[in-house]
């Protein structure tokens, strides 16, 4: 069953198609951008969405999941409250960025693309965040933290736990 | 500047790139609005927010103008003295100016002074960190959009394409093609509908040039695509920009909009008859989309897979028609060269190689950060010179040029002055500019595998070369990392390098096997090493280690309780033993030990 908030983000979805195929006589081109709307809107790009947009676009849904499979930024599965980026370019793997990398993926106990069991984190790697001066760098939702040791790596996210307790209980 | 400039007193400037929004400029940004609030002198001036300056060690960055006085590693504390000591009584805080000379610093200084040929000369990012990006003012208060009036009044599209041509303007996303011809084959065509694409699908792992160029200074590109319009007859212009940079995709967007309002674009530009406008268009993520028929691809809304060429995008691109492709960095040069003139231009640089090239330079070197140097510059004048050398006193081993696929030179090529030809001759590439430094602690087959995952992760699987290729050469490198290197693996790896040069479809698997090959040529007794010896000098190759616990142990037990293979012997209190043997090289006891009691060997 769909909630309201679903409804909601579905109607924003279909007025933006909408536009889009009001502006342009090509509208199959902006397929990429009807893709990050989506994925923006529900965080991850699930069937239901893909046939919606196969449907109001139409474009079949097997050009569809070509498309979000092949680009790395396109997320087919529900995604963790918070997402970590690691950043393995080539300035920061130079600084130790796999030591980190492993070091996560002990603490969290997933692998990179996986989402832990309590759906608290996702792990992700990044291709340069282009902030090579701090390197080592990862990146948890829109915040930067650079300089990392494995220590200071596990504080972080120690962190996160804790604030997200204390929301909890208060 | 703006139009209340009577009484703009000083202009600060704060970077908001990555690092130093990391180092909390945008808070300082808010310590500053108090403290002028303070003091009263909150509208005899205004701050900015720069887009990445590039001295990203230094941050976070501040600079007080007039003066171009630059301040490093400012934290709030250190806001009311700047206030009350520079603004107010007109004395600079000495303490926390960065006085060095190093990367930017001596052209702020001089800025203005055209025959300055210092280490560094900024043409690309020439307003980056001057003006406030998001100000269309600012930019026209430098002669911004007087490239525009100066061709749609006095020069015939000929002519504009003639003197780019003669400018000697290559393509800074890393081929090096001549711009100027690319502009005659798009013109030549004759079509109904053609395109001008902005390639700032900057995705080569420790490059940031692009993003900068465009968070700094948003106008300069958005002019340099009106001009390829103009000239190649296009009306329509698209940026494509990778998703993954939302500052610069935020200032673009006001750009356009900017400029636009202000008649530079739309319809009948400057009361001309020449129409032109911008859209933007956003990558996902795809680093073979900075192919340009992947690109072109992608933008159509299609997975992003390149096709054979020819025929050339000049011919058949964007919805089958003409389409002009330029990279960022070289639609920045061009509204210089317009308003310079091309014979300014090509006085910088060498002599097939003219004006200058911005590097993203990071790695193991002491100031990292954006740099822009004429062509021709020694790789040892950026990385000594500029970059202060080899952080902790190591030894350098090797620079990185050209991302995944570019080569890595070893020491006998830092005195190499830098064109497109004498990198590609040394066995690397000019490349879109990254420029990693790397120290003795790195091991280069590791490197070579580092880059090598890249590709393979990174090739869309169309060509069997590389999508095949790749994969084996990646299998044979992590063999040769884990200790099961094979007599004859070197032979292979060069072999099937060679093949995929050869064979494979587009740029990515063609250069693929470029990190491999050059670190096989500069570095082989590395390899040897690995294989023969089953030994990594620079102990980064963990399964090549042996760990071996030295005099420095107390017999606290830590090693002993974690090891899970049951390789740690001895009593409590007396120093322990690693049993080879059973050793599965995790690497556990090294990290929990206290005492630096374990070594990796």
């Amino acid at each position: 069953m769909q909630t309201s908030l679903e409804n909601d983000r579905m109607a924003k979805l279909k007025k933006y198609m909408a536009d889009v195929l009001e502006k342009t006589d090509r509208p199959e081109s902006y397929l990429i951008a009807v893709l990050h709307r989506a994925q923006n809107l529900f965080g991850y790009l699930s069937r239901d969405v893909m046939d919606e947009i196969a449907l109001t676009m139409n474009i079949p849904t097997s050009h569809i999941w070509g498309v979000a499979t092949f680009y790395h930024y396109f997320k087919l599965k529900p995604q963790g409250k918070h997402s970590i980026a690691i950043c393995l370019g080539t300035a920061c793997y130079v600084k130790g960025a796999g030591d980190i990398l492993r070091t996560i993926k002990k603490e969290l106990k997933i692998g990179i693309g996986e989402t832990t069991e309590d759906g608290f984190f996702s792990l992700h790697e990044a291709r340069c965040l282009g902030a090579c001066g701090l390197a080592p760098v990862v990146m948890i939702d829109d915040k930067i933290y650079g300089e990392l040791t494995n220590q200071k790596i596990i504080e972080i996210i120690n962190n996160y736990r804790k604030r997200d307790r204390k929301s909890k209980e208060g | 500047m703006k139009k209340n400039k009577s009484k703009e007193n000083f202009i600060i400037t704060l970077c908001d790139g990555p690092s130093c929004i990391h180092n909390k400029s945008k808070e300082l940004k808010r310590d500053i609005e108090i403290q002028l609030e303070k003091k009263g002198l909150s509208d005899n001036g205004r701050i900015i927010l720069s887009g990445c300056l590039g001295m990203c060690s230094k941050g976070p960055i501040l600079i007080v103008n007039p003066g171009y006085t630059i301040y490093g590693h400012v934290t709030e504390k250190d806001i009311p003295e700047i206030v009350e000591s520079h603004l107010v009584k007109g004395k600079p805080v000495s303490r926390l100016i960065i006085d060095e000379d190093h990367l930017y610093n001596r052209f702020f200084r001089v800025f203005g002074d055209v025959g300055f040929f210092g280490k560094q000369m900024r043409i690309t990012l020439r307003n980056c960190g001057i003006i406030d990006p998001e100000s269309i003012d600012d930019y026209i208060s430098l002669r911004g959009y007087e490239a525009i009036a100066k061709i749609l009044s006095d020069m015939k599209p000929e002519e504009v394409i003639e003197e780019v041509k003669r400018s000697g303007l290559r393509g800074r996303g890393g081929a090096g093609f001549p711009t100027g011809m690319k502009w005659e084959f798009t013109a030549n065509q004759k079509s109904d509908e053609k395109y001008v694409i902005c390639n700032a699908d900057e995705g080569d792992p420790g490059a940031f040039m692009d993003r900068s160029a465009i968070e700094g200074d948003p106008h300069t590109v958005i002019e340099g695509m009106i001009i390829g319009g103009y000239a190649v007859g296009s009306a329509k212009g698209i940026v494509y920009i990778r998703a993954e940079y939302p500052l610069a995709i935020t200032r673009l967007e006001k750009a356009i909009k900017d400029a636009r309002d202000s008649g530079f674009l739309g319809e009948n530009i400057l009361g001309s008859d020449f129409s032109f406008d911008i859209e933007i268009r956003l990558g996902a993520g795809a680093f073979v989309c900075g192919e340009e028929t992947a690109l072109i691809h992608s933008i159509e809304g299609s997975r992003g897979m390149p096709r054979p060429r020819p025929p050339y995008p000049s011919v058949n691109g964007l919805f089958g028609k003409p389409t002009l492709i330029n990279n960022v960095e070289t639609w920045a040069n061009v509204p210089v060269i317009i308003l310079d003139s091309a014979d300014w231009f090509r006085k910088v640089g060498t002599e097939k190689s003219k004006g200058t090239k911005v590097f993203a330079l990071a790695g193991k070197v002491k100031n990292t950060g954006l740099v822009e140097v004429p062509m021709g510059t020694t790789l040892r004048e950026i990385i000594f010179d500029i970059g202060g050398g080899i952080e902790k006193g190591k030894k350098f081993k090797a620079v990185q040029t050209g991302g995944p696929s570019g080569g890595c030179l070893p020491e006998k090529y830092l005195d190499t002055p830098i064109d497109y030809e004498s990198l590609a001759k040394a066995g690397s590439i000019m490349g879109s500019g990254g420029m990693i430094v790397i120290d003795e602690d790195s091991c280069m087959v590791n490197i070579a595998k580092f880059f090598l995952e890249f590709t393979q992760n990174e090739s869309c699987g169309k060509c069997t070369p590389c999508r095949e290729g790749t994969k084996r050469m990646l299998e044979i490198l992590t063999r040769i990392t884990e200790g099961k290197g094979e007599q004859g693996d070197i032979e292979k790896l060069e072999r099937l390098g060679n093949l995929i040069k050869k064979a494979s479809l587009c740029g990515l698997g063609q250069s693929a096997p470029n990190p491999v090959l050059s670190t096989l040529t500069n570095f082989r007794e590395e390899y040897e090493e690995h294989i023969k010896h089953k030994k990594c000098r620079a102990g980064e190759c963990r399964l090549l280690l042996d760990y071996v616990i030295n005099d420095k142990c107390v017999g606290c037990g830590a090693c002993k309780r974690i090891c899970p293979a049951g390789a740690v012997s001895g009593n409590p209190k007396t120093p322990h033993v690693i049993d080879k043997s059973k050793c599965i090289k995790c690497g556990q006891c090294y990290e929990i030990c206290k005492f630096g009691a374990v070594d990796k060997k």
